[in-house]
């Protein structure tokens, strides 16, 4: 199987040559482009805000205590989101293992 | 049918309707479940008959069903590491599903069923679930001190574990809306733009000229579909990748 590897080392020799393989940088960014950006951090606040306000929502009709964890949980929600987009531009990974 | 009284009617393409008759009826089997049966078969077709061969040099459908196979086992090796491979087969039927669905969804008369926020937000919960159990099941009890970053000062504590809960919680959310909303925005624009070429067509002589703008543009959309429905497909099955790193690694 010595010809299959050496055509694969040839065909990456070429491709390298041609500058078809992406660096690896550009890798791993698949929201690249200010509309995908914009709007994949627009869904991070909507989605934490709206699981925010339904734990708060549900907590305070079990609890009869509306509207005040339901205040709580809307201001967490918001927190959260901000959260999720600080995560987005700076991943939590390449702290630890 | 949807310029009945001159109106723009864009949202009617998303009901629901049974099919087979009054067997489809009675067990609430709609186009929707159709759809999705036909894309499963239609993967497992593409995997079979691309596969069946097995040629050193692939044809067209061995190519295809090759570089789908190598697409998302490079996604899984990628992001989550090595012991991800065993997540490969979840991930890759994600992703087909989601693309086949997406794709097919585009054809004329077919019924995009990830533009419906049920469907999506199952497929989320699906991951949700596999998310957290893989990590319960693989860290046990130190999968709270996820909600708690270590070396943050304890009295935050009460602020902190929440917010992380929540935010922890809103990632199905965030999930299923992100694919639902494309789908839902493309293919209404679509529909919208389609009914300004059948009305303004009807605007006499000049009408047939007129209509060219929105038609030129309903063209331009569809590729942009085409691009959107690969790259939502792509989006969901990396964030389940990003997701199943998390749960993995776990820090």
């Amino acid at each position: 199987m010595s010809e299959r590897d050496g055509f694969e080392e040839r065909l990456r020799e070429a491709r390298a040559r041609r500058g078809l393989d992406k660096s690896a940088a550009g890798r791993g960014t698949p929201f690249s482009g200010s509309w995908g950006v914009g709007f994949r951090a627009g869904v991070e606040v909507v989605s934490a805000l709206v699981v925010g306000i339904a734990i708060g929502f549900l907590l305070d009709r079990w609890l009869g205590t509306w509207p005040w964890l339901f205040l709580v949980f809307f201001v967490l929600g918001g927190v959260a989101g901000v959260l999720n987009v600080y995560r987005l531009f700076n991943p939590r990974r390449g702290a630890g293992s | 049918m949807a310029t009945e009284g001159k109106t723009i009617d864009a949202l009617s393409q998303f009901e629901l309707a049974p099919v087979l008759g009054r067997i489809g009826d009675a067990v609430g089997f709609s186009q929707s479940n159709a759809h999705m049966l036909l894309v499963v078969g239609a993967v497992t077709a593409l995997m079979l008959y691309g596969m069946a061969n097995r040629a050193i040099v692939p044809g067209r459908l061995q190519a295809l069903a090759e570089s789908a196979y190598e697409f998302v086992h490079g996604l899984v090796t990628e992001q989550i590491g090595e012991e991800g491979k065993r997540f490969f087969p979840f991930v890759f039927s994600l992703f087909m599903f989601i693309l086949f669905g997406n794709l097919i969804g585009l054809f004329p008369y077919a019924f995009t069923f990830t533009s419906h926020i049920a469907v999506t937000f199952g497929l989320a919960a699906v991951v949700f679930v596999l998310i957290t159990v893989v990590a319960l099941s693989l860290h046990g009890t130190k999968f709270f001190g996820y909600f708690f970053p270590e070396g943050a000062p304890v009295w935050l504590a009460p602020i902190i574990v929440p917010v992380e809960i929540v935010s922890y919680l809103s990632r199905p959310v965030s999930l299923s809306i992100r694919l639902f909303a494309n789908m839902v925005a493309g293919h209404v624009m679509l529909k919208v733009f389609a009914t300004f070429i059948i009305l303004l067509g009807g605007l006499g002589a000049i009408g047939p000229f007129v209509a060219t703008l929105p038609l030129a543009l309903n063209i331009a959309l569809v590729g942009f579909e085409l691009l959107v429905a690969f790259l939502q497909a792509y989006v969901f099955a990396i964030l389940t990748c990003i997701y199943l790193h998390d749960a993995v690694h776990l820090h």
